[in-house]
């Protein structure tokens, strides 16, 4: 776990273009988020947010500019898996859950890659369903899930290697409203219980408003309010 | 503490490439139509090659019984391409049962013969004292009989079951009609769906003057063969004589059979490892984003390449299983079909068996090896990006 005010990610002039520079996404950002932060990344869509969040994950890497995750380099290929299995967890706007299968293997997908015991994982996938009130729902498979249930499952399997930090890419982006807001409050709640940084993108302002502080992007630039 | 930190990482890597072997199964069931369309490429290529080999194995052992039946040496024409063709004259085998080292020598003439609506039976010329007649377990007629009279052929008892005759009926062979002497029952398939003709009888029938096709050489001493073989072949530079284990290693015929069945078990398995490849590609560009999923939630590069393998090794395996069961199925059936008269008696020995189910594993991983490299290669982000 991470101590209060420890800087978790810090990013520098990170820029990052597509289609040979012809498209830049984003331009010299940078940024510092302290654990047990959450932080919002509010801004239009195609404003880059979910792209930073790509970068930060080491799922797709900068054209310059340096970043620091969890103390590691999410440029380099043995930490970004260092990071993937045991520092961060990603919750997307679709879930990304992997259909056919139950909540519960679902949840599990992280154990695997980490080799924890059966029953330690048992262990925690109970835990985590009890905290965001799955647990009746562990043996049904995704496609029976609600869009609230089925993004409450992929906050399960983000928290399950015990991150220490979320990197949530529009959580509440396919969710109505009451739902949304039950799953923003849910992630506050676990964030605030672990210690856990969020960096959280969304173009909805009420919950950016939220956030313990709020980062608009725009034109690929960042600027705090 | 080096060394101890390398075995606890090696060990705990162990672990969780084991764990992730238990969503292989469960990614088989969640597309089963897939699996299935993989297991039975891979099953039917199994079943060739067990039927195929299995035959070729049992024909060459029924042939090989014949020529060996209580002998340890064969002689036969030298550099003659198949022993049909083969001549060894009755000098030769009067030369050949002189030798001190002979206790008995037993010539044979092969011939094929239509009978009837069959237009293909082995017919074995033989003498009255070859030990197959002895061997033999007499249904009808007198063995003592055999060779008496010039118009009297014998019958395995599968040859007179297909023929649908009996002991005193006559039958057309060739351009002649025969009156059956008697039938006996051999546990050899070949000479259970045979004519036999007394030697001299069949040499006139095939117009073969005094040849024979071959002769069966029972040694007194086994330890004096290689004198025997060195006398045989300096007396007769035309005739070869070959220790049974050598004519079989070295025989062509057997050769080419057994080349030709693995040849054709071989292409068959090429058609189910396409199949495992084809199965194990659409597998994995369809599920594009799940592996990005994965690689997000930590898989290496390494653990999707093992699932992918692992997915294709466990259709190998599958596969192989039916694969036994549909082959030891077709060859029981075809054991007792009276049309093959008798000639399929399947032998499958333990190395086939292995052969098999490596050229299967070994076909299914291949076939997996540019789904596994493809699916290892998935950029995480550009699968997700279009969400």
């Amino acid at each position: 776990m991470s101590d209060r005010g420890e800087i978790i990610v810090r990013a520098k002039q990170v820029t990052k273009s597509y289609d040979d520079g012809r498209i830049t996404v984003l331009h010299g950002v940078s940024l510092e988020v302290r654990a047990g932060e959450v932080v919002g990344l509010w801004g239009a869509s195609g404003s880059g947010k979910s792209t930073l969040l790509h970068l930060l994950g080491g799922l797709d890497l900068p054209d310059a500019g340096t970043m620091e995750v969890c103390g590691l380099d999410p440029t380099r290929e043995v930490d970004r898996i260092e990071l993937r299995r045991h520092q961060l967890g990603y919750i997307f706007q679709m879930h990304n859950l992997i259909p056919d299968l139950t909540v519960e293997e679902n949840v599990r997908v992280p154990a695997l890659a980490i080799g924890t015991p059966r029953a330690e994982t048992a262990k925690r996938v109970r835990e985590l369903a009890d905290k965001v009130d799955i647990r009746h729902r562990l043996h049904h498979r995704i496609q029976d899930l609600s869009g609230g249930e089925r993004q409450r499952t992929a906050i399960c399997r983000a928290l399950m290697n015990g991150p220490r930090l979320l990197l949530a890419d529009e959580p509440t982006g396919s969710l109505d409203e009451k739902t949304g807001n039950t799953v923003f409050a849910l992630l506050k709640e676990m964030a605030e219980q672990n210690n856990i940084a969020i960096l959280l993108a969304t173009h909805e302002r009420r919950f950016a408003e939220q956030c313990s502080r709020v980062l608009r992007v725009r034109d690929g630039q960042l600027s705090e309010i | 503490m080096s060394g101890w930190f390398f075995r606890r990482w090696k060990r705990h890597r162990w672990l969780s490439d084991m764990r992730i072997l238990s969503l292989v199964l469960v990614n088989l069931l969640r597309h089963r139509l897939r699996a299935f369309i993989g297991v039975a490429g891979i099953s039917f290529g199994v079943a060739a090659m067990l039927t195929i080999l299995a035959i070729v194995t049992g024909a060459i052992g029924m042939f090989e019984r014949i020529l060996s039946t209580d002998s340890h040496y064969l002689v036969f024409e030298r550099n003659v391409s198949d022993l049909f063709f083969s001549s060894v004259t009755s000098d030769q085998v009067a030369s050949i049962r002189e030798r001190p080292e002979v206790e008995e020598a037993h010539p044979m003439l092969f011939g094929i013969v239509a009978v009837g609506d069959h237009p293909m039976v082995t017919c074995f010329g033989i003498e009255a004292t070859d030990p197959r007649l002895a061997t033999g377990e007499w249904l009808a007629g007198d063995r003592a009989m055999f060779g008496v009279r010039d118009d009297t052929l014998y019958l395995g008892s599968r040859a007179a079951e297909f023929l649908a005759v009996q002991a005193g009926d006559e039958i057309e062979v060739g351009r002649g009609t025969f009156r059956v002497g008697g039938v006996f029952k051999n546990e050899n398939g070949f000479e259970d769906g045979g004519v036999f003709m007394p030697l001299s009888m069949a040499q006139d029938f095939f117009q073969r003057e005094t040849a024979s096709s071959v002769v069966a050489v029972k040694l007194r001493e086994e330890s004096t063969g290689p004198t025997f073989k060195a006398a045989v072949e300096m007396d007769h530079p035309g005739i070869i004589a070959l220790e049974n284990r050598e004519f079989s290693q070295s025989y062509n015929s057997f050769k080419i059979l057994n080349f030709t069945a693995w040849a054709v078990g071989i292409c068959a398995f090429c058609l189910g490892g396409l199949g495992v490849a084809n199965t194990m590609l659409m597998s994995v560009f369809s599920r594009i984003r799940e592996i990005a999923v994965l690689r997000v939630c930590g898989f290496s590069n390494r653990q999707v390449t093992m699932m992918i393998f692992g997915e294709a090794s466990m259709i190998a395996l599958a596969g192989v299983l039916v694969g036994f069961g549909i082959g030891f199925g077709v060859l029981a059936v075809m054991e007792h079909t009276p049309q093959f008269q008798g000639y399929v008696q399947a032998s499958i020995t333990g190395s086939v068996m292995v052969g098999i189910v490596i050229t299967a594993l070994f076909t299914a991983v291949a076939g997996a090896i540019y789904p596994a490299i493809y699916a290892s290669k998935v950029q995480p982000a550009e699968a997700l990006r279009y969400e």
